[in-house]
């Protein structure tokens, strides 16, 4: 499946990495991040665990909130608030 | 915490027991196959922990290049100041299996051409491994193609021993190996025994004229000075280009000006701030010890200096090297049994002659897979991983796309070469190395980074491309 970014509404975005490995997926995360603005939503949906660690330690390192985290049957789907 | 759905919990205990039966009737056929079974349990070990920690050498410079992330970074030199530690104990009492590698600039370029490979696939030699455990069918594609490649690599000749420099040529044909190795026929033959074995193999306690089996030479020689000082300056690199800035900047938003005592808070933080990551490392370092000595035991115990006297003990002689022996390290390692298990396939069944190369016919040879010591290990890593993954219900089967199916070819055709360089990857060439206080294993780091560096830059571009083309209806500045 190919990488899917898209809006769901008003400041409100989704990015569909399913399928991707590393670093695909934090890095498609940290370029789409780039592009929000402050108080922006980004709804990240993912399957490669690994990349779970490392989003959660990106946004930690760079202020932005994850607001919900949800994971099932291997796929993950991360909301990040942009700070 | 979510529920663990109990068709995965059957599917962990039918793996599980799966081994258990293995262990159980091998045992019952000899006791020799003890041997095998040490290296099956410490291979479910590490794989366990690669895939509880997310520990893939891959991301650990990757990550920090392309996200800033340091959590593997810092997991790997846990990890590496612990198997030191416990080396260190191996190595005083005289039972350690490991062998240092020549030093020379072979292991930086090599690096540099695995630390390529291993950001365009995705995962390194082991953490390709245990992502195959967690059903991804890319990382499974990773371990053909680097399979694949270095069994290739190491056997070809032709018109590429024409590349081989005239004083590489006549260094191995000194060397005095038998005739059927016909080592002027081979790229990397020639590689071996006419440059890489001239090379100085020396570990750090020798150069500061200690001996590696004293106390002295094992704790201060190869474990402070060749393990725990370079990884110190490494996690302080890491924490003064990538970490502090954001640290410092957390406590000014506080309307506090920044101490010594913050920094060290902050390094701490560095430390600790992936729980699973540092706990993986832990208990990786730890077994990575333990191995050694079980195995360096079950030598003693059974009279024996390499697996292939037990094969043959056992009938089974097929595949061994001209000296009688097959590929058994002792402790962790990917890359040699999966070249050997398609060395194996190519000659048992297309009959391609593997045995005319030094890789496989002079030292590590091709026994058959099922009773490759080594192969064991790697085998049960998977499974490791599969049970980790399915109790965290993380397992899932993964299609490559068409797109990761070219990454995974590619980089592990770069891992492949550049293990076979180096005579190792990133657990044999460099975890294990620079554990043990060898040299040639932080300069085939350095190339590691060098290669991840560049891997990041290249996906850096690739993504940005592909964002634009995504973004492209949207109203952002691009």
């Amino acid at each position: 499946m190919a990488m899917k970014f898209e809006k769901k509404g008003e400041g409100h975005y989704m990015l569909d990495v399913t399928g991707y490995v590393c670093p695909h997926p934090q890095i498609y995360t940290k370029k789409a991040l780039e592009k929000l603005q402050t108080g922006d939503i980004l709804e990240v949906v993912f399957d490669n665990p690994s990349s779970s660690e490392s989003i959660s330690a990106m946004c930690d390192s760079n202020g932005n909130e994850i607001v919900d985290r949800k994971m099932d049957g291997g796929k993950f789907v991360f909301t990040i608030k942009k700070a | 915490m979510e529920t663990v759905p109990k068709k995965n919990r059957t599917w962990a205990l039918v793996i599980v027991g799966f081994f258990v039966l293995v262990s159980v009737i091998s045992f019952g056929f000899h006791e020799y196959y003890v041997y095998l079974q040490a290296y099956l349990w410490f291979g479910f070990i590490y794989g366990m922990c690669l895939q509880y920690g997310r520990f893939c050498f891959a991301s650990a410079f990757r990550d920090l290049f392309a996200v800033g992330v340091p959590r593997m970074v810092v997991g790997i030199m846990i990890a590496t100041v612990l198997f030191g530690f416990t080396s260190a104990f191996v190595n005083a009492t005289g039972w350690s299996t490991f062998h240092a590698a020549p030093t020379s600039i072979h292991a930086t370029i090599a690096g540099i051409l695995f630390g390529i490979g291993m950001v365009f696939a995705g995962g390194c030699a082991s953490g390709s491994l245990y992502k195959t455990g967690e059903g991804n069918g890319v990382s499974l594609l990773v371990i053909l193609s680097i399979s694949v490649t270095q069994a290739t690599f190491v056997d070809v000749g032709g018109w590429f021993n024409k590349l081989v420099p005239e004083p590489w040529r006549l260094s191995a044909m000194q060397k005095g190996l038998p005739e059927s190795i016909n080592v002027t026929d081979g790229w990397i033959d020639q590689y071996l025994a006419g440059y890489v074995w001239n090379q100085p193999v020396l570990r750090f306690a020798e150069m500061f004229g200690m001996k590696t089996d004293t106390v002295m030479g094992a704790f201060v020689g190869n474990l402070f000075i060749g393990v725990v000082i370079p990884a110190l300056i490494l996690l302080l690199w890491v924490y003064l280009v990538w970490v502090k800035k954001n640290h410092v900047r957390k406590i000014e938003k506080q309307g506090r000006t920044v101490t010594f005592r913050d920094h060290l808070e902050g390094f701490w933080g560095m430390i600790v701030s992936s729980k699973r990551t540092a706990i993986a490392g832990l208990f990786l370092g730890i077994a990575c010890g333990l191995q050694m000595f079980v195995i360096e035991g079950l030598r003693m115990k059974f009279g024996v200096k390499n697996a292939g006297t037990l094969l043959e003990r056992l009938g089974f002689t097929y595949g061994l090297s001209a000296k009688g022996t097959v590929f058994d390290p002792g402790y962790w390692y990917v890359t040699t049994q999966e070249a050997q298990w398609v060395g194996w396939t190519m000659q048992k069944i297309f009959g391609w002659n593997f045995m005319d190369n030094i890789f496989f016919g002079w030292v590590n040879g091709i026994p058959n897979p099922a009773f490759n010591p080594a192969d064991w290990m790697s085998v049960a890593l998977i499974g490791g991983a599969a049970v980790m993954a399915l109790l965290h219900n993380e397992f899932k089967f993964k299609k490559p796309t068409k797109e990761l199916a070219i990454w995974a070819i590619i980089g592990g055709f770069f891992m492949g070469i550049g293990s076979r360089l180096a005579l190792g990857c990133n657990v044999g060439a460099f975890f294990v190395r620079t554990a043990q206080g060898d040299p040639s294993g932080w300069l085939f780091g350095l190339g590691m980074i060098g290669g991840a560096y560049i891997g990041v830059k290249f996906f850096n571009w690739w993504t940005e491309r592909k964002m634009a083309k995504e973004m492209a209806g949207l109203e952002f500045e691009l």
